[in-house]
């Protein structure tokens, strides 16, 4: 079947303000979604479930989370990973708190937390903007982090300083703690991930979404066209900790299943603006191909020369990783600011036209 | 009522009783305050260049003390080995400004802070693969630097003050003094100021932005190399030190992005004044509140005076 | 949004600024300007470069507030306000140096205008279903309509970034449509067009104005385009008014002839 949008005539405004208005995208997504529910869990083993599609499915809701604030609004943020402790910490102490209370409540309402949070850092944007609203969110990491390693309360004192995710279930399967399998995990981060990617392309296309890239593209027209800077600008920051936090509380109840404050650090906030600026700043689709290569890339260093019969060492491919994500980032920033996203747009475009592109 | 003596009498009390120990925190901190100057002013120059707010500063500073004691560590004498790390520095000048700068001239400063964060990690990676990441050990003697201790006998009591501190307050002078007449005094000085005024009329009287961005990046990356080697005497050369070089983004705000004498003192208030905060009221929190006090005061700044204490005013154009 | 202001009777004033002052650190932009502007009329505001005109402007949207005097609108005193409640409050504008959203399409920069009329909230948009996406398709046939309009159609989807100034311009002044405004301030709107151009953008003015009732404030160094469209001029130099009246008036003021012209000594 060619990728071709011939024929397909849209006869109204919401066949045309769809969001994939093109019939063949509709099907690759819903063929996307089909290997995920059924094809993956059929082939793949649990070190993939457990250590490659899981990581990469939480990672891909912070990416979205963090482009929803840098990519569409445009406010740079580098306290991702804090934001992302909050919402961890926060689903850990209501689940344990209240548990007759199913798990994935808490987990969706930790991220309220986090977006409280993010709201009261984002309320210097009202003043600052660009640059300097960077320190402002290095300023909530720094604290945050300190808080994490400092106040006993939020670990319920815990000897060692780490949170656990304590054994819950979902319809009688074990989801979280040490019983539940990967295969059980995977399938309730694939359901919250696609639920919440939905409810943010929603949001995007909308009119919200448009106020926000008017903020991001040209703040005194989207004044001039009656948008109130800080409420929009919050509301980008209350939205963007939101998802940041549900990934927070995922990465400790469905990934790790403990976390010690360090996994919060500032190197957490850089590893998703990394996906960001490398997927595409400001598309969902971008989020998606962002976690997935910075999340792949170290495995596929590692087992790549492998396949020739090299041996390598672990330090090297952190290093070589390191090196490759650092001239990626520029390399992209410097030929397609708007990342492997618009590679795809490209390619896409390619295709419409192929075999004859004259 | 109890929480309020602790907060406004108790310190000043444990200040009054021992004085001694206070010009000793002060000291330390000053000596802190003196190396996220360096770090401040490494990015200051690059800023009022080039308006590249570049986060890679804290690492320029590693990977040029990795430089040098990795070559020393190859069996090549201190003083050469200093000489090679310069030269390291520059051709990472020239790389930065053809790779990196020339292609993403006019862009937004948001893109070009995330190009700098791109080259941090680039470097970190580059640092780890070719001088081994695990932390090293400043040659300090082989340079000549002095590492004995010197105790001044103060209120009864006696002040210990490390001659490496010393110096690194001796050497940070002499290079702001240094710099300081250089681009007064200099015909490249004069071109450097010229662009940091306006890049358009610095074109148009034939000044070469490229030319200049180079040197001035050399010029960071040799103050990152004598920031390195101080930093890297008072504890050791690891990749540690970026994060804390990160402190250098709150001393900014306190002085103003593009002046020289704002990142001296900016950078002598957040070293004095987060030492001070960590010992005479960190233990009301729990202690180390040095990692985001410096923070916390800039965004205070930030709230108040956003221009910080000698940056120009911003008017903002419609 | 506009039918929720009482209409204003066409030829009472609609906005008025009173002994208007404005000084940036010790510079004065304005000193002691009054004028006012009626409903239905198409207004210029003329002068040489660095007159004040743009200030003026800026004063009446809320970007700059003056020191001194009062801006009066719809019989209120409105000094103090920010851009987004004169927005509101029915006072459109397009900039000297385009302001456009430059990441989005013509499409979406028109629709940016309809901002204010979209009421469905957080709830709704997350769902993209139901009322939220009836309402963004009554306010795209609104835009559309805007589209056809100004004949833009064949850039609907391009990013506006990629456009010509001529044609940016004109997605500008859509933009501005969109948001239904009774008064619109119009900066500059043919600076850097050709003739043919110039004529297109006269021909939406005066259609925009026919059409939909709007007034018009508009700054233009155009001595011709000024003349032909407008009802009544007011000319500002060094920041003061120097004259007021029918563009013929204006013309054969000696004041006005020595400001453009030098003054003979």
């Amino acid at each position: 079947m060619f990728y071709r949008e011939v024929g397909q005539f849209k006869s109204t405004y919401a066949a045309d303000m769809a969001i994939f208005p093109i019939r063949q995208d509709r099907i690759g997504i819903a063929v996307m979604l089909g290997l995920a529910v059924i094809a993956i869990p059929l082939v793949a083993n649990d070190f993939v479930l457990a250590s490659i599609m899981i990581p990469g499915l939480v990672f891909t809701l912070a990416a979205i989370g963090l482009n929803i604030l840098t990519g569409y609004a445009g406010q740079i943020s580098l306290g991702t990973g804090a934001f992302m402790g909050v919402g961890a910490y926060a689903a850990f102490k209501m689940a344990s708190a209240f548990p007759q209370v199913n798990v994935i409540v808490w987990i969706l309402a930790s991220g309220v937390f986090s977006a409280g949070v993010g709201v009261v850092f984002g309320l210097p944007s009202l003043r600052i903007k660009g640059l300097y609203l960077a320190v402002t969110t290095l300023a909530a990491q720094f604290f945050l982090d300190w808080c994490f390693v400092r106040v006993g309360w939020l670990t319920d004192y815990s000897s060692s300083g780490a949170i656990e995710a304590a054994r819950r279930s979902l319809f009688g399967i074990a989801i979280t703690g040490p019983e539940a399998t990967p295969l059980a995990r995977y399938f309730v981060v694939l359901g919250l991930v696609v639920l919440l990617t939905f409810v943010a392309s929603n949001l995007v296309h909308g009119r919200i979404g448009r106020t926000w890239m008017m903020v991001r593209d040209m703040d005194i027209a989207a004044e001039l066209m009656g948008v109130r800077l800080l409420p929009a600008k919050l509301l980008a920051f209350a939205v963007s900790s939101y998802f940041a936090g549900v990934a927070g509380a995922m990465m400790v109840f469905f990934w790790l299943g403990a976390a010690e404050p360090s996994a919060f650090g500032i190197s957490l906030s850089f590893q998703v603006l990394f996906m960001v600026i490398i997927g595409g700043l400001g598309s969902m689709i971008g989020s998606y191909f962002g976690a997935a290569f910075i999340w792949a890339l170290p495995v596929l260093i590692k087992f790549t020369p492998n396949l020739f019969g090299i041996e390598i060492q672990s330090a090297t491919v952190e290093h070589a990783n390191s090196m490759i994500v650092g001239a990626l980032i520029i390399f992209f920033l410097i030929v397609e600011p708007h990342g492997l996203a618009k590679l795809w747009a490209v390619t896409k475009q390619k295709l419409r036209v192929w075999p004859f592109p004259w | 009522m109890d929480l309020l003596t602790a907060i406004f009498v108790d310190p000043f009390v444990r200040m009054g009783t021992n004085p001694t120990f206070l010009v000793q925190v002060i000291w330390e901190g000053f000596v802190s305050g003196v190396l996220y100057a360096l770090v401040a002013l490494g990015f200051v120059l690059i800023f009022k260049a080039s308006g590249v707010f570049n986060f890679a500063q804290g690492i320029m500073v590693v990977f040029a003390a990795l430089a040098l004691v990795g070559l020393h560590e190859k069996g090549v004498p201190a003083w050469p080995a200093l000489l090679v790390a310069t030269g390291v520095m520059l051709i990472l000048a020239i790389g930065i400004e053809r790779v990196v700068l020339r292609p993403l001239v006019n862009q937004p400063d948001i893109i070009l802070l995330m190009a700098t964060i791109g080259l941090t990690r680039f470097l970190v990676g580059l640092g780890e693969m070719v001088f081994g990441g695990e932390p090293k050990v400043m040659i300090t003697e082989a340079l000549g630097i002095p590492t004995g201790i010197l105790r001044i006998p103060l209120f009864g009591k006696s002040l210990i003050l490390k001659e490496i501190d010393m110096t690194a307050a001796v050497v940070a002078i002499l290079m702001v003094a240094f710099l300081a007449v250089f681009f007064a005094r200099t015909k490249i000085g004069r071109a450097l100021r010229a662009v940091a005024d306006d890049h358009q009329a610095a074109l148009s009287v034939g000044i070469s932005l490229n030319r200049i961005w180079v040197i001035v990046w050399f010029a960071a990356g040799i103050v990152a190399l004598v920031t390195g080697i101080m930093w890297g005497a008072r504890s050791q050369v690891s990749f540690d030190l970026e994060v804390i070089a990160l402190k250098a983004l709150p001393v900014l705000i306190l002085g103003g992005f593009t002046s020289v004498p704002g990142a001296i003192v900016g950078g002598l208030m957040i070293g004095i004044g987060e030492k001070i905060g960590e010992i005479y009221w960190g233990r009301l929190l729990g202690g180390g509140i040095e990692s985001w006090l410096a923070y916390l005061i800039a965004l205070a700044f930030l709230l108040f005076r956003p221009q910080g204490l000698f940056g120009e005013k911003i008017i903002e154009r419609v | 949004m506009r039918s929720s202001l009482p209409p204003i009777a066409k030829g009472e004033p609609i906005l008025q600024v009173e002994n208007i002052s404005l000084s940036f650190g010790g510079v004065n932009a304005l000193t002691d300007v009054s004028f006012d502007i009626l409903a239905g009329e198409v207004r210029a505001i003329i002068g040489p470069n660095g007159a004040g005109k743009t200030s003026m402007l800026n004063v009446i949207n809320g970007f700059y507030h003056p020191q001194v005097g009062r801006v009066i609108h719809r019989g209120e005193a409105r000094t103090g306000r920010k851009p987004h409640e004169a927005a509101r409050r029915g006072i459109g504008r397009t900039f000297q140096n385009v302001a456009l959203f430059k990441g989005l399409s013509t499409l979406d920069n028109i629709m940016a205008g309809r901002t204010l009329k979209m009421t469905r909230g957080f709830f709704w948009q997350c769902l993209r279903f139901g009322p939220a996406l009836n309402e963004e398709i009554d306010h795209r046939r609104k835009v559309e309509e805007i589209i056809d309009f100004l004949e833009i159609e064949h850039i609907r989807k391009v990013p506006v970034g990629k456009l010509p100034y001529g044609l940016k311009k004109r997605v500008e002044l859509g933009r501005a449509l969109a948001q239904e405004p009774e008064l619109l301030l119009l900066d500059e709107p043919m600076a850097g067009m050709n003739l043919e151009e110039k004529e297109d953008m006269s021909r939406f003015i005066l259609d925009i104005r026919e059409t939909f009732g709007t007034t018009i404030a508009l700054i233009e160094h155009d001595m011709g385009v000024v003349m032909d469209l407008s009802d009544r001029v007011v000319v500002l130099e060094y920041g003061r008014k120097i004259a007021d009246g029918t563009p013929d008036e204006v013309q054969n003021d000696p004041v006005v002839i020595d400001a453009y012209l030098g003054r003979s000594h």
